[in-house]
């Protein structure tokens, strides 16, 4: 590696995420990305609502805000209207497995030629970690105590799993952020799902475990472990379809 | 070992949280925590031993804060 900056798209201020939060990398990644495609004057992202609510003020490239977990729905719109632009989501697990469930599955269905960046941390980040429906069995958040319990709170939803039956969905991978080596898979991913939409193939997601140390009460190293120990047994790593 | 003489880390310490994700990938164990704070109060990372360094980037690649870049080794006279 003969030289590492900060990409081009990116702003040059600090994040406000917390120390070791994955969102400021993924955030990185995708700004590599949209640099090494060259799409940066033609690229409008949707910010979501939750932790990446403040997106816009890092990305230096068009954004645009969505209410709580419709964010597939204002891509759709921005898609049709102006279908040369590469047009992205990026999402939480609370507005996109939770809130904004229909709108992912009927996005997929429709065959959208969005790109989604899901990013799954297992808990509400935004709101002071509460439980959200990618939660892992057994794991304490504020309102789950008692640790979830699958006869009460049911099981961990596997959103991209379930996009993978509908037949406008081209592209789906899930990847994670807990090493170099798959951080470097994430950025491959990333680039191979904004390929997918400027190849109009269809409706492309990358699900991304990313870490919560806040939440999850553990150092930033520790929840990287805690994603290769446990999380990755229940969201298994890789391609699901494409 | 080839990118030895080339490049190294330059760490923004306003810029750094104090992770330690950093210190825990390099390979070389040549980051560290002086346990002292920058202008947030946050105990940023700093290059403890840049011999020991093989340039390789790692910890710019899982730094989330953008906080790190890889610039060439200013040669020494």
């Amino acid at each position: 590696m003969p030289k590492f900056e900060k990409p081009r798209s990116m702003k040059d201020v600090a994040t406000h995420y917390c120390p070791g939060c994955g969102h400021g990398l993924i955030h990185r990644l995708l700004c590599e990305v949209i640099d090494d495609l060259g799409v940066r004057e033609t690229t409008v992202s949707v910010a979501p609502v939750g932790c990446a609510v403040l997106a816009y003020d890092y990305w230096d490239f068009d954004t645009m805000e969505a209410p709580h977990g419709r964010t597939p729905a204002v891509a759709t719109g921005l898609k049709r209207v102006m279908p040369d632009k590469l047009v992205f989501t990026y999402q939480g697990d609370g507005d996109l497995a939770a809130i904004g469930t229909s709108e992912i599955i009927h996005a997929g269905n429709r065959g959208e030629n969005i790109s989604v960046i899901f990013v799954n941390n297992g808990v509400y980040g935004m709101t002071g970690g509460q439980m959200a429906p990618t939660t892992l069995k057994g794991q304490t958040t504020a309102t789950s105590p008692h640790t979830r319990r699958v006869e009460k709170e049911g099981y961990p939803l596997k959103i991209t799993e379930m996009m993978a039956v509908l037949d406008g969905v081209a592209y789906l991978e899930r990847t994670s952020v807990d090493s170099y080596a798959n951080i470097i898979k994430t950025k491959k991913a990333i680039e191979k799902c904004f390929r997918a939409q400027l190849e109009g193939k269809g409706f492309s997601m990358v699900e991304i475990l990313s870490p919560c140390p806040t939440y999850w009460g553990m150092s930033p190293v520790e929840s990287m472990e805690r994603i290769r120990n446990e999380v990755v047994k229940e969201y298994p790593l890789g391609v699901i379809k494409g | 070992m080839k990118n030895k003489d080339k490049t190294r880390p330059v760490i923004n310490k306003e810029r750094c949280k104090g992770c330690g994700l950093c210190i825990n990938v390099c390979p070389m164990g040549s980051l560290t925590s002086p346990g002292e704070v920058n202008k947030k109060g946050l105990r940023y990372a700093i290059l403890k031993n840049e011999d020991k360094c093989t340039g390789c980037g790692m910890c710019a690649v899982i730094c989330p804060d953008c906080a790190i870049e890889m610039r060439e080794r200013e040669k020494k006279s």
